[in-house]
């Protein structure tokens, strides 16, 4: 399982703008790079991002080779109620991580 | 012949430019005018670095607090097992390594340290220099030292090593034929291909450096400027890197650790 770092406020007032940041470890090997021997290092990135709140896809990315290794992705929404923003990365080789974090609108 | 009174002002210029040269090479930075590199670092690597949720150093150190707690080896012993909460007993570890390894007879880094644990404590295998558990470990111990003043031992068996480590920082090497001491002592704060070149102070190892874009210790980093000087490096975990870092800890007495830095 890749780590991952989260930081959303765990309160906010309704309708306040949040900064939501994500990490995630991943090396992002772009696969145009050769081994010592000249073999072709396969590519192994994530590809997709997607973050739903309460079960709505609020923000969505697609990740390219240029990526660097341990993506940080960070993004704003506006705080409408109380209840779980959910994580999921998803990438080459079956690679999956989800994450989530309560956020407590008053 | 010429006269006395035109010889003198020749004489008086060359001693001038010798004592000049002299002054000029091998003068170690005044302990006040001594700052961490992270002093050069854009607003951006500085937010990176200062905020632990957006450093990628701290996935390591996550990385690491689990290894810590992690039952290894045949005598199924964790480093917690031991040493208990690495928050208490490793404070300030890390500031004070180098330190005399009595059983060796020499200096041992915090790596080395690690893997002596490894091997007479856990009966289980070292970790290879560089590998990711050996840098998430040695990271996890390492920031437990965050915020702590660098503390280079006082032991007088450590001085002839020291002494090494500092000859080895001003000799000249490689096919560039330069010393570290004429970059990072003589001219530190002036530009190197676009890059700000850096007093050396081992101030936030192991480092997340964004063009590794991963974390590296401190004798990959010696290893880079070695390279860059086309001398030929030593293999890891090697005497003189050990002598180096002891002098670098020393030459940096007194300033703050951060591991985990990043650094361009």
């Amino acid at each position: 399982m890749a780590r991952t770092l989260i930081n959303v406020p765990p309160k906010a007032k309704r309708g306040e703008i949040i900064t939501i940041k994500t990490l995630i470890s991943h090396i992002m090997e772009t696969g145009f790079r050769h081994s010592n021997v000249g073999v072709r290092i396969p590519r192994d990135i994530i590809d997709t991002f997607v973050c739903t709140y309460n079960g709505e896809e609020i923000f969505r990315a697609t990740l390219y080779p240029a990526i660097a290794a341990n993506p940080f992705i960070t993004f704003h929404t506006v705080a409408t109620e109380s209840g779980t923003i959910a994580f999921k990365w998803t990438g080459d080789k079956g690679f999956s991580a989800t994450e989530s974090v309560k956020i407590t609108v008053e | 012949m010429t006269p006395r009174w035109r010889r003198s002002p020749y004489i008086l210029l060359l001693t001038t430019l010798l004592a000049g040269l002299w002054l000029s090479a091998r003068a170690e930075i005044p302990l006040n005018e001594r700052r961490s590199s992270y002093a050069d670092m854009s607003r951006d690597s500085k937010a990176m670095q200062d905020d632990d949720t957006s450093n990628p150093g701290m996935l390591a150190v996550l990385d690491g607090e689990a290894l810590w707690k992690t039952k290894a080896g045949a005598a199924d012993r964790a480093c917690a097992d031991c040493h208990g909460d690495a928050r208490a007993s490793m404070k300030g570890v890390a500031a004070r390594y180098p330190a005399f390894e009595a059983t060796l007879g020499r200096p041992v880094n915090l790596e080395q340290r690690i893997n002596i644990c490894r091997a007479q404590r856990q009966n289980a295998q070292p970790f290879a220099y560089e590998s990711k558990d050996m840098l998430a470990l040695s990271a996890f111990v390492a920031m437990q030292s965050r915020g702590e003043p660098i503390a280079p031992p006082d032991d007088p068996r450590l001085r002839s090593f020291r002494d090494n480590g500092r000859s080895l920082f001003t000799s000249r090497q490689g096919q560039l034929n330069l010393s570290c001491s004429q970059c990072h002592d003589d001219n530190w704060g002036k530009s190197l291909a676009g890059n700000t070149v850096t007093q050396g102070h081992p101030t936030g190892y192991p480092i997340y450096r964004l063009e590794w874009q991963s974390l590296g210790s401190l004798q990959r980093r010696l290893r880079n400027c070695m390279i860059g000087m086309r001398a030929e490096t030593y293999t890891y975990g090697a005497p003189e890197y050990v002598d180096m870092e002891l002098y670098l800890m020393w030459r940096a007495r007194g300033m703050t650790l951060e591991t985990p830095a990043v650094r361009p």
